[in-house]
């Protein structure tokens, strides 16, 4: 990396990621615009209600999937805390706890899910992708201890049909009520609070965020703990608005949700990417399967697509930072040449 | 220090999720869930002509599975013949919840019937009754969805039907003076075939099976090589067996391969239900006289008819509403919806080479 030469404009890794950033929401812009005049019925209103229902799930793990990331960890094992959270629900509803019991439940259960990885990762010092490939099989076998094959369906319906709904008889989803707040307040934490800044830090380097005074552990440790509670959170909305706790819900969601963080720009290695960048990449993503589909392409195909999207997002800047770097290499040799 | 504050703050949070459980609330118990229909019942007209252009849309379990594909293929033949536009979509994986955005696309592209093998009853539900509030027609086929959310469900064939033809096969293979059958199953616990095997024995108890001694229920799991050693088993607990009736693919392809092998070829028949493709050889060398399924392209093909006929208010999906289907001929719609194709499909020498699944 050519951390000499891009030290004149003192914080150089954060104005190219800008750039990044801005250019996935310009194409996320241009996706919706054109797909809305070019493909039929792509920008109705209950499209709109579609494509939400479709992004929520990803979205909101997506926001603390970003700040692990941004520390230079991952957690694979969301999907399957969603699964847990999903089958557990079913199951206290089978045993007749009230619903209003079940919600607050099964978000803890998910921050207990996050716990144990939080103490395996940061407790007992072993990498996070180990853990997390392990508690990924883990909870998803649990689920299937809870519910096996059977699938619990009858929610009351004021609250399946809350999930599914329209604020009033408008065409604004409910479900955006929760997405934009919560979505609010880890943009708020990333960007404008120390806490936000220490996850950079960390990502960028670990070691020097500990001696100056950050406490690395502890701080991904508690963000282990959000990651679950999220993904009880989203257990609970995925039931309702399929009316059905099953233990296969939301199975390999991880992979999408992984891919739209990446493909907002967040670095795999950590350190780098932003919220607004993550969010334009889950719409990105969402917006371009919806209009695929809408013409008839093949779900094979969009796979491809979605694939393709994910090299290229991670191969992309490591070609402009090479690229960079080649040539600002040539100009200090021509320099010392003259 | 900080493992204390851990445990309290997790104490805390369990404690204040008790207290909230205290109060009561929405229990299973306490909840009503008898949800009406989404629409509100139309009157059907016999007489309207079948619409063309009807655009009909097949979303099957998942794509890429060679039943599901012999099913749409009738489909297809059947949309065409009804001059109607056909389309196949589905998800990659067989998942509850990947169907649902396939519906949803199919209700903004507004297309007249939905045409679907559920992947779960339920999830599938709030969206296919946004899709019938949108006026579109749904049938299901392969497996149903709640009753509550489509208009008609084709059922490839009753229990009842597929144990009397069972029963009925085992008596012509037995011979003119009968004898000891087996049955050869797949799991102990498999609720299908547990149900068939019930059919067949009410059918054995009647005077006209009253040559036929049932002595034997073997369960091969539906795993290959378990079937062929449970075939094996039975030929030597009982030297006699006349006939092996196997419910199950798996269970008849592992008898078949047993006995065609053994010298018991030509004294022992293996009838039940498999899939053509699996066994047409052993049809062929004459271990297998007669078995027989459901053909899975008439379920895609009745499914058309019976999404056209919805559509173009023939019927309404009421029981006792009749409507044509081209070359399969009349159908009557039963109690919830319910149109059975009707006997299953039996293949012998003189037909196996009619069917490709």
């Amino acid at each position: 990396m050519s951390e000499t030469s891009s030290g004149v404009s003192g914080r150089p890794d954060l104005k190219r990621f800008a750039t990044w950033d801005t250019a996935i929401i310009v194409l996320t812009v241009l996706v919706l615009v054109v797909a809305s005049v070019v493909v039929d019925n792509f920008g109705t209103s209950r499209n709109f209600t579609f494509m939400v229902l479709d992004l929520m799930p990803i979205l909101l793990i997506a926001l603390p999937m970003t700040f692990i990331i941004v520390t230079g960890e991952i957690d694979l094992s969301v999907a399957s805390t969603l699964g847990l959270t999903s089958s557990l629900m079913g199951w206290f509803w089978n045993h007749n706890l009230s619903i209003e019991m079940i919600i607050p439940l099964c978000i803890l259960i998910g921050a207990v899910a996050g716990v144990l990885n939080g103490f395996l990762i940061t407790g007992l010092g072993l990498p996070s992708l180990a853990v997390t490939i392990g508690t990924l099989a883990l909870y998803r076998g649990l689920a299937l201890v809870v519910l096996g094959d059977s699938a619990v369906a009858d929610f009351p319906f004021n609250y399946t049909g809350w999930v599914t709904g329209t604020l009033g008889d408008g065409s604004i989803p409910n479900v955006l009520i929760p997405i934009i707040a919560l979505a609010v307040v880890f943009g708020i934490v990333l960007h404008a609070t120390p806490i936000g800044r220490s996850l950079y830090a960390i990502g960028a380097n670990a070691q020097a965020a500990h001696f100056s005074g950050i406490r690395v552990a502890r701080t991904k440790f508690w963000l282990y703990v959000v990651s679950g509670a999220v993904c009880g959170l989203v257990g609970v909305l995925w039931t309702l608005r399929y009316s059905s706790a099953r233990a296969d819900n939301g199975a390999g969601l991880e992979l999408a949700v992984v891919a739209a963080v990446l493909l907002g720009g967040v670095s795999i290695f950590g350190g780098k990417g932003s919220l607004p960048g993550v969010i334009a990449g889950v719409v990105l993503l969402t917006a371009l399967q919806n209009a695929l589909r809408l013409e008839d392409v093949s779900g094979q195909a969009l796979n491809i697509v979605t694939g393709a999207l994910l090299v290229l997002s991670v191969l992309l800047p490591n070609i402009v930072t090479t690229v960079r770097g080649n040539w600002q290499r040539r100009r200090l040799r021509q320099s010392a040449a003259r | 220090m900080f493992r204390h504050r851990l445990a309290v703050t997790v104490s805390a949070a369990s404690i204040l999720t008790l207290a909230v459980a205290g109060c009561g609330g929405t229990t299973k118990e306490s909840t009503d869930n008898s949800t009406a229909g989404a629409q509100a019942p139309a009157s059907a007209n016999p007489n309207a002509a079948l619409k063309e252009g009807l655009k009909i849309a097949y979303l099957p379990k998942q794509l890429n599975n060679p039943y599901s594909d012999v099913e749409t293929s009738g489909g297809e033949e059947a949309v065409k013949e009804l001059k109607g536009e056909y389309k196949k979509v589905g998800p990659n994986d067989a998942s509850a919840s990947s169907q649902v955005s396939y519906i949803n696309t199919l209700i903004q592209q507004q297309q007249d019937v939905i045409v679907i093998a559920a992947n779960d009853p339920n999830a599938v539900c709030p969206s296919l009754n946004q899709a019938r509030a949108a006026k579109i027609k749904v049938v299901t086929f392969d497996s149903d969805a709640s009753k509550d959310c489509r208009d008609i469900f084709i059922n490839q064939a009753t229990t009842e039907g597929i144990g009397q033809s069972l029963a009925k096969m085992a008596l012509e293979q037995a011979g003119a003076n009968g004898g000891d059958i087996a049955v050869l199953s797949a799991t102990p616990n498999a609720t299908n075939q547990n149900s068939w095997i019930a059919v067949m024995k009410t059918e054995l108890a009647k005077p006209e099976y009253s040559k036929l001694k049932l002595v034997k229920i073997a369960y091969g799991n539906d795993d290959d090589q378990k079937s062929f050693q449970e075939a094996q088993g039975l030929m030597q607990s009982y030297p006699n067996l006349k006939v092996i009736v196997a419910p199950t693919t798996v269970g008849i392809a592992a008898a078949a391969r047993y006995i065609g092998s053994s010298s018991y070829k030509g004294k022992v028949a293996v009838t039940g239900l498999g899939l053509p493709n699996q066994m047409r050889q052993y049809v062929k060398d004459g271990t297998v006289k007669k078995f027989s399924l459901w053909n899975p392209a008439d379920i895609g093909y009745l499914a058309a008819y019976a999404g056209a006929s919805l559509s173009s208010g023939q019927i309404t999906g009421a029981e006792g509403d009749k409507f044509k289907a081209g070359k399969l001929g009349d159908y009557t719609v039963g109690k919830d919806g319910e149109v059975v194709l009707g006997p299953p499909t039996e293949f012998t020498a003189a037909n196996i080479d009619q069917f490709n699944f």
